[in-house]
C-alpha cells in the first residue's frame, strides 16, 4: 500500500454530508454548530483515509461468545 | 507529612506516630489553601473523610488489622461513582442526576483497604480531552506553572497528586487520560492491561479503550493502589477473570533478564528535543541500545480517533438529540462530528486494530518493555490553540495524544515515568509492555526510581 496520503474530501462535501446525514440520523444539528461539526467530521474523514484501503487481511473483530 | 508517598502515610498510621485524622486534616486543610489556584476539585468530602478516619484510628486502637492504606487520603476523577455525590464525568447535564448509591468497584477496593477519600476531581467533559479545560467547571492549573495545563482528562488527578494535595488519585486513561496529566505534572501514571482493573460504577467513554488507574508520587504506590483494585469483578464485562498479580513484591527483582528497546519511527518524531532527550536519558540509565519500529502506529491512532468519536457519540446520543447545546463548546462538535462516522469506517478502524494488534504482539515476542516518549513537548499554555512540534504548527489539543493513543488502542499497559531535571517542566517516559505483563514495568519503573533517573517532582 502506497504512503501517499490520498485526498480527504472536500470542506464544501463535509458539510452537505452534515445537513444531508444528521436528519436521516434524528439528529438536528444546531446552527451555530454546523461549522465546527464539519470541521471535526473533516478530521475524522482524513484519518479515515489513512486506513479506509489498508489491508488488513482477514482481520476479525467479532468477539468470542463465551456463556 | 505532605511530603510522604502513601506508603509512608499508612506505616506513620499503623505505627502511632500520627493519627489518621490529622493526616485528614491536613489533606483538607492543604486542599482549601491551595485548590482555589488549581481548581482540581470538584467536591470535597470533608466531614465523610474525617468520619472515616477516626474509623481508622479506633480501628488502630483495638488492635484490629488495618489495609495497607489505613488513613491515607486520595481522591478520583469525577467519573467514578463515589456513594452520596452525583457523578459529573465533567459535564453539566450529568450534574442533574441523582447521586450515587454506592462506590465504583475500585473506589470501594480501595476504601476497604483504608484508604480515606477526600473528593473528586476535574476532568474534561465526559473525558474527551488532553487538557481538562472544562468550560463548566474552570480550567485545572498545572501546579508547576498555573498558566499551563495540566494535562487531560484526568488532570484535576494529575494536578492534586502533582502539588502534593493527596499521595495518589485515580484517574481513567481512553487514549492517554492518565499518562498526559501523569507527565505533565511530574508524576508516575499507570494505565493497566484492558480489562485488568473493574470499570463497574465509571461513566464510560469509548468502551474499546476505557481503563482506570492511579496516578501517584511513586513506583511503590502505584504498585501497592494497583495491587488493591486487581481482580474480577462481574459488574464489568470488560474487567478480565483473572485473579490479582500482586506487582508491590516485584518492585526490587531489578530489571536483569527484561528485554528492553526503544520504540522509533512514529514515536521518534513529530515532538521537541527534549522528549526524546528524556527516552534517551531513560535508555542511556537502563543500558538499553535496541531500537524497534512499530509498524503503521500513526494509522493506528487515526483508527483510535474514529473509534473513539463513534463510541463516545454513541453513549451521548440521547443528550446530543435533546440538548446539544448544554455540552461544554469543546467537546459538542466533536461529539455530533463523532455521531456522524459512517459505520463501515468504524468497521474498518476495528478490523485494522486487530491487525496492529497481530503486529505488536509480534514485537513482544522478543521485547518486554517498549521506550516512548508520553507527550511531544512539555504542558502548554491553558487556552493555547496551536503549538510547534518539530518545526510544524499543529493543533494542540490532540496532539498531546500523539504518542498515547497507539499503545492504548490495543490495550497494552504502560506507566509514565516522570523523568528528573527533564528541565524547566516535567516531562514523562511511557514504559510498553505486552498485555498482562504489569509486573515488568513496575520492575523497570522501580529501578529508574532506586537510580534516580525518575522522580515525582511536588510542586508547592
Amino acid at each position: 500500500m502506497s504512503d501517499a496520503p490520498e485526498p480527504a474530501p472536500k470542506p464544501e462535501t463535509i458539510a452537505r454530508y452534515v445537513d444531508e446525514v444528521a436528519p436521516l440520523l434524528g439528529l438536528t444539528i444546531p446552527a451555530e454548530c454546523r461549522e465546527g461539526v464539519a470541521r471535526n467530521l473533516a478530521i475524522l474523514f482524513a484519518a479515515g483515509v489513512l486506513i479506509r484501503d489498508f489491508p488488513v487481511g482477514g482481520a476479525e473483530t467479532a468477539p468470542v461468545f463465551e456463556p | 507529612m505532605s511530603r510522604l508517598d502513601a506508603i509512608g502515610m499508612a506505616e506513620e498510621v499503623r505505627g502511632r506516630r500520627v493519627t489518621a485524622r490529622d493526616l485528614v486534616a491536613a489533606t483538607l486543610e492543604r486542599i482549601r489553601a491551595r485548590d482555589g489556584e488549581l481548581n482540581c476539585f470538584t467536591a470535597v468530602v470533608a466531614e465523610g473523610a474525617l468520619r472515616e478516619a477516626e474509623a481508622v484510628d479506633a480501628d488502630i486502637g483495638a488492635g484490629k488489622v488495618v489495609g495497607p492504606l489505613a488513613g491515607v487520603p486520595f481522591a478520583v476523577k469525577n467519573l467514578f461513582d463515589v456513594a452520596g455525590l452525583t457523578t459529573l464525568a465533567g459535564s453539566r447535564i450529568n450534574a442533574e442526576r441523582p447521586r450515587a448509591a454506592k462506590d465504583a468497584t475500585v473506589v470501594a477496593r480501595l476504601r476497604g483497604a483504608g484508604a480515606v477519600l477526600v473528593g473528586a476531581l476535574n476532568m474534561d467533559e465526559y473525558a474527551f480531552g488532553f487538557t481538562t479545560e472544562n468550560t463548566h467547571y474552570g480550567p485545572t492549573h498545572n501546579p508547576h506553572d498555573p498558566a499551563r495545563v495540566a494535562g487531560g482528562s484526568s488532570g484535576g488527578s494529575g494536578a492534586a497528586v502533582g502539588a502534593g494535595l493527596v499521595p495518589f488519585a485515580l484517574g481513567s486513561d481512553t487514549n492517554g487520560s492518565i499518562r498526559v496529566p501523569a507527565a505533565l505534572c511530574g508524576i508516575f501514571g499507570l494505565k493497566p492491561t484492558y480489562g485488568r482493573l473493574s470499570r463497574a460504577g465509571t461513566a464510560l467513554f469509548g468502551i474499546s479503550f476505557d481503563h482506570v488507574g492511579p496516578l501517584a508520587t511513586s513506583a511503590r504506590d502505584l504498585a501497592v493502589t494497583y495491587d488493591v483494585m486487581q481482580g474480577p469483578d462481574a459488574a464489568d464485562p470488560v474487567c478480565a477473570g483473572r485473579n490479582g498479580e500482586p506487582c508491590l513484591p516485584r518492585l526490587a527483582d531489578g530489571t536483569g533478564g527484561l528485554r528492553l528497546a526503544v520504540a522509533d519511527g512514529h514515536f521518534a518524531a513529530g515532538g521537541e528535543p527534549e522528549v526524546f532527550a528524556a527516552v534517551e536519558r531513560v535508555a542511556k540509565a537502563l543500558g538499553v541500545t535496541r531500537r524497534v519500529t512499530v509498524p503503521e502506529a500513526h494509522r493506528a491512532r487515526a483508527a483510535a480517533m474514529i473509534i473513539t468519536a463513534s463510541e463516545g457519540a454513541s453513549l451521548h446520543r440521547d443528550d446530543l438529540k435533546r440538548r446539544p447545546m448544554d455540552f461544554d463548546p469543546l467537546t459538542r462538535d466533536r461529539f455530533l462530528a463523532g455521531a456522524l462516522v459512517p459505520g463501515a469506517l468504524y468497521v474498518q478502524a476495528q478490523r485494522f486494530r486487530a491487525w496492529y494488534r497481530e503486529r505488536v504482539r509480534e514485537i513482544f515476542q522478543s521485547v518486554d518493555v517498549l521506550l516512548t516518549p508520553t507527550t511531544p513537548c512539555p504542558a502548554p499554555k491553558i487556552g493555547q490553540e496551536t503549538m510547534t512540534l518539530a518545526g510544524v504548527t499543529v493543533p494542540t489539543r490532540p496532539n498531546l495524544g500523539l504518542y498515547t493513543q497507539p499503545l492504548s488502542f490495543i490495550g497494552l499497559p504502560v506507566i509514565s515515568v516522570p523523568v528528573a531535571d527533564a528541565g524547566p517542566l516535567p516531562l514523562g517516559v511511557q514504559l510498553v509492555a505486552a498485555p498482562w505483563n504489569e509486573a515488568a514495568l513496575f520492575r523497570v519503573a522501580a529501578a529508574l526510581e532506586r537510580e534516580g533517573v525518575v522522580a515525582a517532582r511536588i510542586a508547592g
